[in-house]
Parts: C-alpha cells; sequence; structure tokens
C-alpha cells in the first residue's frame, strides 16, 4: 500500500476576464466620461487654488461646523490644491484600469551573469585603454593623483571632530555656588523668605555678576524651582531638612529622567508632575520619585539667607543636574 | 368635564399627567426660591454685608466649611483666605461644588454679584487675607506688556496651563482648567491665591505689573486668529497626530484599496 500522493498539476493562468469597458462599447464610451470628469475636478481644483490666492482676502475667517472658525484663504489655497493634484492622479489610475490595455503578457526572467565573452571583452578593454592613458610612463600624474583623492577622504573624518569636545565636567557643574542669591525667572529680583506664602512657588535662577549674560545654555542646568510648605509637613532627614529653610524648600527644575521642566507643582498634594512622562515627585521627601519613568530624585539645592536677608545658596548641587549620561548611571 | 372623561383612559395621559406635575413643581419651586432670595439683600453698608455674608455661609457654604469658617475633614478652613479667594472661587461657580470627585469645576455661579460679595466681606472679616481687586488695579489694557507677559507665562504657567493657555492634566483627575474666555479679574484673583491645586504667585514673586502683563498676553492668545486653518483646540501633536493617524492614514488605506482592485 502507498501513501504516495499524486503531484498537484500545475494550473496554469486563470481564464482572462474582459472588463466590461472592453466588450461594450457603451461603458467605454461611460468610463471616458469618468475620467473626462475627474481630470475637470482637478481643473476647478487649480482654479480654486487661483482664486484663493489672488481673490480672498487673507483676514476673511469663516465657521465651519467640526473645523472652527478657520482662515478661508488658507482653507481654500489647501483645499484647491490638493483638489488639483489629488484628481490629476485619481483620472490617471481610472484611465489605467478601465481603458488602457487589458492583455496579459508574459515576460520570462533573464540571468544575471553576463556571457562569458562579454566579460573578457570588458577587461580587456580597461587594460588596453589604461595602457593608452600611459600612468606606467608618466609617475608624477600617477603619484600626484593618488595622493588628492587620498586626502580628499581625510575631510569627512576629519569633520567628525565636530562630535566634541568632550564636556569634560560641564554636566557635573551648574553656576550655583555658595553664596549665589536666587533671583526670579524674568525679572532678576532677589526673593526674600517672606516673598513666597505657604503654597507659594518661584522660579528662580542664580544672580549673575553685573556684566554676565544668562545663555540658554546656563538657564537649561541652573533652573531651580522654590516651593514654600508647612515645615511640619516635610519628610526629610535631617541633613536634607538643614537643606531647607523656614518651610522653603529647592530643586532643580530639569527632569532627572530625560531633562523637560518639572514644575507642575499641586499645591494640595505637593506633588510636582513632569509634563513629558507624568514622573512624579513627592516635595515633601525630597523629590522621592513616586510615579513614571524618573529613575531618581530631582536634586536639591541646599539653601540659606546671608546677611541682607536674601535666599541663597548653602552649597552647590551635590550632584549633576538632569537626565543620565554616559559617565553616570540612573542610580 | 367631558374633556376630561374622554381623554382620562388615553395611553399618553399618565405621561402627560407626570410632566404636568413636574413642571408645576419646578416652578413653584423656583418662584418661591427667588422671592425668599430676593428679600435678603438691599443694602451695602459694610456691617450688614458681612451679617448677610454670614447668613448664606451658614446656609450655603457651613455644612462642609464648618459653621464659622473653621474647616472639616473634607473642606479646608476659610480663615484668612481672604476676599479674594472666595471671589474667585464662587463668582466662577467652583464653590458651592457640585460633585466631590476630583477638583471644582467652572460652572455657571450659584450667588449673584452681590451676594459673592457679601460672603467675601464675611470671609474676609474673619481674619487678613488677600482683597478682592478691584477695577482700578486691573488697568492691564494700559499697564500690561504682551511681550513680557508670553514670557512670565511660558514660564510660570504653561506647564500646568499648556503653552497656549488650553489647560492640560494633572494627576489622578485633577486638571489645570483653560484660561481661555476667564475675567480678567478672576485670572488676578486665582494667582493671588492659589485655588486647589494651584501654586500662590505672591507679589514678590510675580509683581502686580507682572500679573497685569499675563493678563494681557492672555487676552491677546485669546483673540489671536487661527491663520493655519483648524486650530485642532491648540494642544499641539495630541490632536494633530490623532487626526493624522486616522483621518490620513484611513484616507491613504482606502486609496490603496481602491488602487489594486480590479476594474470590472
Amino acid at each position: 500500500m502507498s501513501n504516495e500522493i499524486a503531484p498537484l498539476t500545475d494550473p496554469g493562468l486563470p481564464e482572462h476576464i474582459h472588463r466590461k469597458a472592453d466588450v461594450d462599447p457603451r461603458a467605454a464610451k461611460r468610463a471616458e466620461r469618468q475620467v473626462g470628469i475627474l481630470f475637470l475636478l482637478s481643473v476647478f481644483g487649480t482654479l480654486l487654488f487661483i482664486y484663493a490666492y489672488v481673490g480672498i482676502d487673507e483676514s476673511i475667517f469663516i465657521f465651519l461646523p467640526i473645523m472652527g472658525t478657520t482662515n478661508a484663504h488658507q482653507l481654500f489655497l489647501g483645499l484647491g490644491l490638493a483638489m488639483s493634484l489629488f484628481f490629476i492622479g485619481m483620472a490617471a489610475v481610472h484611465w489605467a484600469k478601465t481603458l488602457m490595455p487589458d492583455h496579459e503578457v508574459i515576460d520570462h526572467r533573464k540571468e544575471q551573469r553576463s556571457k562569458d565573452e562579454d566579460r573578457s571583452a570588458f577587461v580587456a578593454t580597461v587594460k588596453e585603454r589604461a595602457g593608452e592613458a600611459g600612468l606606467g610612463r608618466r609617475p608624477f600624474i600617477k603619484r600626484t593623483m593618488g595622493l588628492a583623492l587620498g586626502l580628499v577622504g581625510l575631510s569627512p573624518i576629519l569633520l567628525l571632530r565636530d562630535l566634541g569636545p568632550l564636556p569634560e565636567n560641564e554636566l557635573n557643574e551648574t553656576n550655583w555656588k555658595a553664596g549665589t542669591r536666587l533671583v526670579t525667572d524674568p525679572g532678576d529680583r532677589p526673593l526674600k523668605p517672606s516673598d513666597l506664602e505657604v503654597g507659594g512657588v518661584a522660579q528662580v535662577q542664580p544672580e549673575f555678576p553685573p556684566g554676565k549674560e544668562r545663555h540658554l545654555d546656563d538657564i537649561a542646568k541652573d533652573s531651580v524651582l522654590l516651593i514654600r510648605i508647612r515645615p511640619e509637613e516635610f519628610n526629610l532627614d535631617p541633613e536634607r531638612l538643614s537643606w531647607t529653610y523656614e518651610g522653603i524648600i529647592a530643586f532643580s527644575k530639569i527632569c532627572s529622567h530625560m531633562g523637560c521642566a518639572v514644575a507642575l507643582y499641586e499645591q494640595t498634594t505637593k506633588h510636582l508632575l513632569c509634563p513629558c512622562h507624568q514622573s512624579t515627585f513627592d516635595v515633601t521627601r525630597a523629590a522621592k520619585v513616586i510615579f513614571g519613568p524618573a529613575a531618581r530624585a530631582l536634586p536639591q539645592l541646599a539653601i540659606t539667607v546671608d546677611s541682607e536677608g536674601y535666599i541663597v545658596a548653602k552649597a552647590p548641587f551635590n550632584e549633576a543636574v538632569g537626565p543620565s549620561f554616559w559617565e553616570r548611571d540612573s542610580k | 368635564m367631558r374633556f376630561i372623561s374622554r381623554y382620562r383612559r388615553h395611553r399618553f395621559a399618565g405621561p402627560f399627567l407626570l410632566l404636568a406635575g413636574l413642571l408645576f413643581v419646578g416652578i413653584s419651586y423656583t418662584v418661591a426660591q427667588a422671592a425668599s432670595e430676593s428679600a435678603v439683600l438691599n443694602t451695602s453698608d459694610k456691617a450688614t454685608l458681612i451679617a448677610e455674608g454670614k447668613e448664606i455661609f451658614a446656609r450655603g457654604c457651613s455644612s462642609c466649611h464648618g459653621l464659622n469658617a473653621e474647616g472639616a475633614g473634607i473642606a479646608p478652613s476659610l480663615i484668612g483666605v481672604g476676599a479674594a479667594s472666595v471671589d474667585f472661587q464662587v463668582a466662577t461657580g467652583r464653590m458651592p461644588m457640585a460633585d466631590m470627585s476630583h477638583q471644582a469645576m467652572r460652572k455657571e455661579p450659584v450667588y449673584n454679584e452681590e451676594e459673592t460679595a457679601a460672603l467675601a466681606a464675611y470671609v474676609a472679616s474673619l481674619a487678613p487675607g488677600p482683597a478682592a481687586v478691584t477695577n482700578e488695579e486691573l488697568a492691564w489694557e494700559r499697564s500690561g506688556d504682551t511681550a513680557e507677559g508670553g514670557e512670565l507665562f511660558r514660564n510660570n504657567c504653561a506647564m500646568c496651563h499648556n503653552f497656549a493657555g488650553q489647560g492640560g492634566a494633572l494627576t489622578q483627575g485633577k486638571y489645570a482648567p483653560t484660561v481661555m474666555g476667564v475675567e480678567p479679574k478672576h485670572i488676578y484673583e486665582a494667582m493671588l491665591t492659589g485655588p486647589q491645586a494651584m501654586p500662590v504667585f505672591s507679589d514678590s514673586v510675580l509683581t502686580p505689573q507682572e500679573k497685569l502683563s499675563i493678563i494681557k498676553w492672555i487676552k491677546h492668545a485669546e483673540n489671536e486668529p487661527a491663520l493655519g486653518g483648524a486650530a485642532l483646540g491648540r494642544v499641539g501633536p495630541v490632536t494633530e497626530g490623532l487626526l493624522a493617524w486616522t483621518l490620513g492614514l484611513g484616507l491613504l488605506i482606502g486609496v490603496a484599496v481602491w488602487l489594486t482592485t480590479k476594474a470590472r
């Protein structure tokens, strides 16, 4: 007894079904009309575009359901251009599908490798022409050409220098030093503890000596959020508690996850929320991460007041602010 | 009477009677309430204003905030919150609260202007606090600076209220409401008092002049025309992405399907 099954026979190509437009002249006429109408719609779109450009004033706003109040000039420019391009494409496709020749053609694959005589002829030609160019007889050209071509490859390599220089210690340093005053951003006004009410916040930057300009690079590292809560609400170890002043606590505003500005402070829950990935920090516990992808707490800035009563930094940040980087893990 | 006896077994008679009854009760209730409320207020003398405020407070607020506004488990103490806070919370309809789930939202105010003023006077009389702003202080059109206001808004407000002032989500169902269409007075009072989850922006952190600049910028943003076509709520990539992924991709899929179907 044999288990062999007869192999399937090649079913061949399915029978060619003619389109309606191929057999019925009335259907062909109808398809022709449809293609024509599509082209005319494109014409209408272009005319609408031209009219919107010249004829519709930029100050006209119209109300459309769902879209709301919209600028008519821009709306019809867009609609016109979209129609003019879309309907050309649609007409071309409809034309090809309904009226263009529909007979089936078989085109067998060719071998990719060139014939042997073509290959040897090519090698012979290269050798012959190289001899004619006389590179062997003119060593000066040969060497200078080699030098030129070799050096040209160097320039893109040189441009890789732009990936550097290495930041050295810059990522670990900010403009906060012991005794730097906290000034409002913007406004540059120094703050006294009495300026902040319980439940109040202030966005601050380090005070710069006159003449020194604050750049975005500085703001990206120095931004600090000052928050005042009731001192008894803190849940801090003695060291961190000594970094606060009468219920005022300062944190780096740069998220330890991806560096967004963490400043969504909820007065009721004492939570700080990062708008980018919803990392949530608990202000009463030194910005401990209580939700979200951030791996570590926001760096806390130790603050105190100076002899004139203004809030100052007691010490620079004791860790790098912002997200992790190559030399710094997520701990 | 023949009319009634003819239709009393009609199949719509029951629902009709129910509707008529509800309508009657509703109207009589409204009339009765309006009469009692309008009887309360007619003078603006300060002592009487405070007394009136106290009465309204006892009726409408004390069940949560305590008989002497001392607060209870469910509602904070109102001693020392000041007239500005009362004006903001009551005049924007946030207080009295409709439901206690996440946060008080803006709605049609329950108390009219006079009643709000009386309530504010009463709460302000308990302990000093920020006073309600007067219209003379609110010269934002004259003394505000739109550009400065924009910078201040982006630095102090935009993280919660969105860069175009459209509002945004906070944690656990709370949200920062939109600042579009809010009375300048209420914007000012909100910054001054820090209602609900919003922190306080005291006058040294944001000077009165800076607060006016912020208001001017908000009013400018409110009237900013949508030049780029549909603004899609001005919340940025969320709605734009949604539209591109659903409408845009849907359209492309439709075209792809049409391209590959054979013509008959």
